[in-house]
C-alpha cells in the first residue's frame, strides 16, 4: 500500500509540476493522463513478491518515458493552442481539443508503427523477458509439477517468456504429430495453422481472461506472470499428449491426465490462492482455471485420438475414405433436444 | 666584450629559430627526408580496381555459374561443418531458397491428396522452414546472440541440405517397396541426416551464443529440424 500511495503522490506532484509550466489551461487533460498512467504504474507495482524486479524496473522506465514523451508533446501542443482558446472563448477551445485528440492519437499511431518497425528496438524491449539460464528452466519445468501448499504467503511466479514459448511451440509440434497420425483433415486450412491457432490462442485467449478475472477478484498478479504462470503450466500437457498419442490406451490417458494434468493445475491453483484475498474470489479464480486447463487437455487427446479408432475399426475393409472432420450439426441437436423437452413439457402439463 | 655578448645572445635565438622554421617548411614541402606514415591512395589508379569488380560485360552464363558455384561450396561446408566462418561470412539465401523448393516439391503429392487436400503441401513445407528459422533467429537474438539475422536465416536454410538429401533416398527407397524393411531404412536415414543438420546448424551458431546458453538455443533448433524429419519420415507417395 505504501508504494502505491508514494507513485500516487509522485504523478500528482508531476501533474501539478507540468500544470505550472503551462500557464494557458489543459489543466484537466493533463491531469486526466497522469492519472490514468499512475493507475498503470500502480497496477504494474502491486507485485512486489514478483521473481525478479528487473523487468518490473525496465516497464516502469519505458512507460514512464513515453509518458514523458506523451506530456512534451502535449505541452507543445497547447502552448500554440491555448491562446487561440482565449480569443476563440467557446468554439476555440472545443476545435482545441479536437484537434489535441487528433494529435495524440496520430502521435499514438506513430510511436506504435514506428516501434513495430524497428525490430531491433522490439527485441530490446523483450530482451529482459528471455533472460533465463538452463538450469533456471529446467528447475522451474521441474517446480511446474509440484503444487506446494502455501497459501499465506504470496508465492513467486518468475515473469519470464523462453520456457513458455518453447513448451508452446513444443505442443504445436506435438499436436501436428497427433493430427496427423490421426489422419485429420481440416477443410479450408492447414494443419501447421489450426495447432498453431490453437496453442497460441489457448496460451493467450485463457491467461488475458484469467488476468481479466483475477482483476475482478484483485487478486496480485500481472499479465506477464500469468503468461508465465500458465505456459509452465503448458509442461504436463505436453507430456501427456506425447505419451497418449504414441500409445492408444484409455485407461492411461485417464491416469495420466488425472495424475499429471492435476499436478500442474493444482500447482497453478496454489499459486493463485496464495495471491488471492477471500473466499470466493479464489473459488472462482481457481475452478475457472482449473476447468479450463483440464477440458483442454481433454479436448486436445480426444479431437484428435478417436479419428485413430474409427479408423482401426473401419480399416478392416479395403480402401475406406479417412473419416474427415466435418463440423456437426450443433443446431439440428439443440433444437431436437428443445423440442423433445417442450413436448413432454407439455404432455406433462396437459396431463396435469 | 659583455657589449657585444648581450645583443649576440638575444639576436642569436630569434636567427636560430627563423632557421629552424625555414627548415620546417622546407621538410614539409619536400618529403623525401622524412617517410610519410599510413596508407595515404591517390585516386589515380582507379582504371584497376573497376577491372575486377565490373561484371556488366561478363556472360550471364559466368555470373550464375559463379553463384551456383558459391551455393555448391557452402552445401560442402555444411556437409562438412569444419569451417564456421564460411556461411557466416558472406550469406545468402538462394542455397535456402533452392533447398526448401526442392524439399518442398518433393514431399508433394502424399497418399492423401488425392481425396483431400491433406499432407504436407507446398505452402505447409514452405512456411514451416521460413517461419520456423525466423522464429529460431529472433530466439537466439532475444537469448544475446551476435549473429545477424540474414546469417543466421541462412545458416539454418543451408543446412537443410541433409534432410533433403534423406527426402531423395526416401523416395527412390519408397519406389523400390513399402514394407517394414524400407521404413527402417528411412528411420535410420532421416535419423541420420536430423541429426547431422542439428549438429552441423549449432556448429555454425554456437559461437556467436554466451557460452552458459547454448542449450536454450539449440532446443529450438533440434523441434525445428525434428519436425522437418518427421515429416520427411511420415511420408507416402500416391499410388
Amino acid at each position: 500500500i505504501s508504494a502505491v500511495t508514494s507513485t500516487d503522490k509522485m504523478s500528482a506532484s508531476e501533474g501539478t509540476k507540468n500544470t505550472n509550466t503551462e500557464p494557458w489551461g489543459g489543466f484537466d487533460d493533463n491531469i486526466i493522463i497522469q492519472g490514468s498512467g499512475s493507475a498503470v504504474i500502480d497496477m504494474e507495482n502491486m507485485d512486489d513478491t514478483s521473481g525478479s524486479s528487473f523487468e518490473d524496473m525496465g516497464e516502469m522506465h519505458q512507460r514512464m518515458k513515453e509518458e514523458e514523451e506523451v506530456a512534451e508533446e502535449d505541452g507543445g501542443e497547447e502552448e500554440d493552442g491555448g491562446e487561440d482558446g482565449e480569443f476563440l472563448g467557446m468554439k476555440g477551445l472545443k476545435g482545441q481539443l479536437g484537434r489535441q485528440v487528433a494529435d495524440e492519437v496520430w502521435q499514438a499511431g506513430k510511436r506504435q508503427a514506428s516501434k513495430a518497425f524497428n525490430l531491433y528496438a522490439n527485441i530490446d524491449i523483450l530482451r529482459p523477458y528471455f533472460d533465463v539460464e538452463p538450469v533456471q528452466v529446467r528447475n522451474r519445468l521441474i517446480e511446474s509439477m509440484v503444487p506446494l501448499r502455501m497459501i499465506n504467503f504470496p508465492q513467486k511466479i518468475a515473469g519470464e517468456l523462453y520456457g513458455p514459448m518453447m513448451l508452446v511451440f513444443t505442443l504445436v509440434a506435438i499436436l501436428l504429430h497427433g493430427m496427423k497420425t490421426s489422419g485429420t483433415v481440416i477443410r479450408e486450412g492447414t494443419l501447421m495453422g489450426t495447432a498453431i491457432g490453437t496453442c497460441f490462442g489457448y496460451w493467450l485467449g485463457t491467461s488475458s481472461f484469467i488476468y481479466f478475472l483475477a482483476y475482478l477478484c484483485s487478486a496480485q498478479i500481472t499479465m506477464l506472470q500469468m503468461l508465465s504462470l500458465l505456459g509452465y503450466g503448458l509442461f504436463g500437457h505436453c507430456v501427456v499428449l506425447f505419451v497418449t498419442y504414441n500409445v492408444h490406451f484409455h485407461s492411461l490417458f485417464y491416469i495420466l491426465w488425472l495424475v499429471i494434468g492435476g499436478l500442474s493445475t493444482l500447482r497453478m491453483v496454489a499459486v493463485l490462492i496464495s495471491r488471492t484475498v477471500g473466499q470466493t474470489p479464489r473459488l472462482l479464480l481457481c475452478g475457472t482455471l482449473a476447468a479450463l486447463h483440464m477440458l483442454f487437455l481433454l479436448y486436445l487427446h480426444f479431437a484428435y485420438h478417436r479419428i485413430v479408432e474409427g479408423i482401426l475399426d473401419t480399416l478392416e475393409g479395403a480402401n475406406v475414405p479417412p473419416i474427415q472432420r466435418v463440423a456437426r450439426d450443433l443446431p439440428n441437436v439443440a433444437s431436437a433436444v428443445m423440442n423433445a423437452t417442450v413436448k413432454s413439457v407439455a404432455v406433462l402439463v396437459h396431463s396435469q | 666584450m659583455e657589449t657585444d655578448a648581450i645583443p649576440n645572445d638575444h639576436t642569436r635565438p630569434l636567427w636560430t629559430s627563423l632557421l629552424f622554421m625555414l627548415q620546417c617548411l622546407s621538410d614539409v614541402s619536400i618529403a623525401e627526408d622524412i617517410p610519410v606514415e599510413g596508407d595515404i591512395t591517390v585516386p589515380l589508379s582507379s582504371h584497376g580496381v573497376d577491372d575486377e569488380v565490373s561484371t556488366l560485360d561478363e556472360p550471364v552464363k559466368d555470373t550464375i555459374l559463379r553463384d551456383l558455384r558459391a551455393v555448391g561450396q557452402k552445401f560442402v561446408h555444411v556437409m562438412y561443418p569444419k569451417e564456421s566462418s564460411a556461411l557466416l561470412r558472406d550469406w545468402d539465401l538462394w542455397g535456402p531458397l533452392l533447398l526448401c523448393v526442392s524439399l518442398a516439391l518433393m514431399l508433394q503429392g502424399s497418399a492423401a491428396d488425392n481425396q483431400n487436400d491433406s499432407g504436407p503441401q507446398f505452402a505447409e513445407v514452405f512456411v514451416i522452414i521460413w517461419f520456423g528459422s525466423i522464429i529460431i533467429t529472433l530466439n537466439s537474438k532475444l537469448l544475446g546472440g551476435t549473429i545477424s539475422f540474414f546469417q543466421s536465416l541462412c545458416v539454418l536454410g543451408y543446412c537443410i541440405l541433409p534432410l533433403t538429401v534423406a527426402m531423395l533416398v526416401c523416395r527412390l527407397v519408397l519406389l523400390g517397396s513399402a514394407g517394414s524393411v524400407s521404413f527402417i531404412i528411412r528411420l535410420v536415414v532421416v535419423t541420420a541426416s536430423f541429426c547431422w543438420s542439428t549438429f552441423a546448424s549449432t556448429a555454425f551458431l554456437a559461437d556467436s551464443q554466451p557460452p552458459n546458453r547454448k542449450a536454450l538455443v539449440v532446443y529450438p533448433v533440434f523441434l525445428f529440424y525434428f519436425v522437418i524429419g518427421w515429416m520427411i519420415l511420415t511420408f507416402s507417395p500416391s499410388h
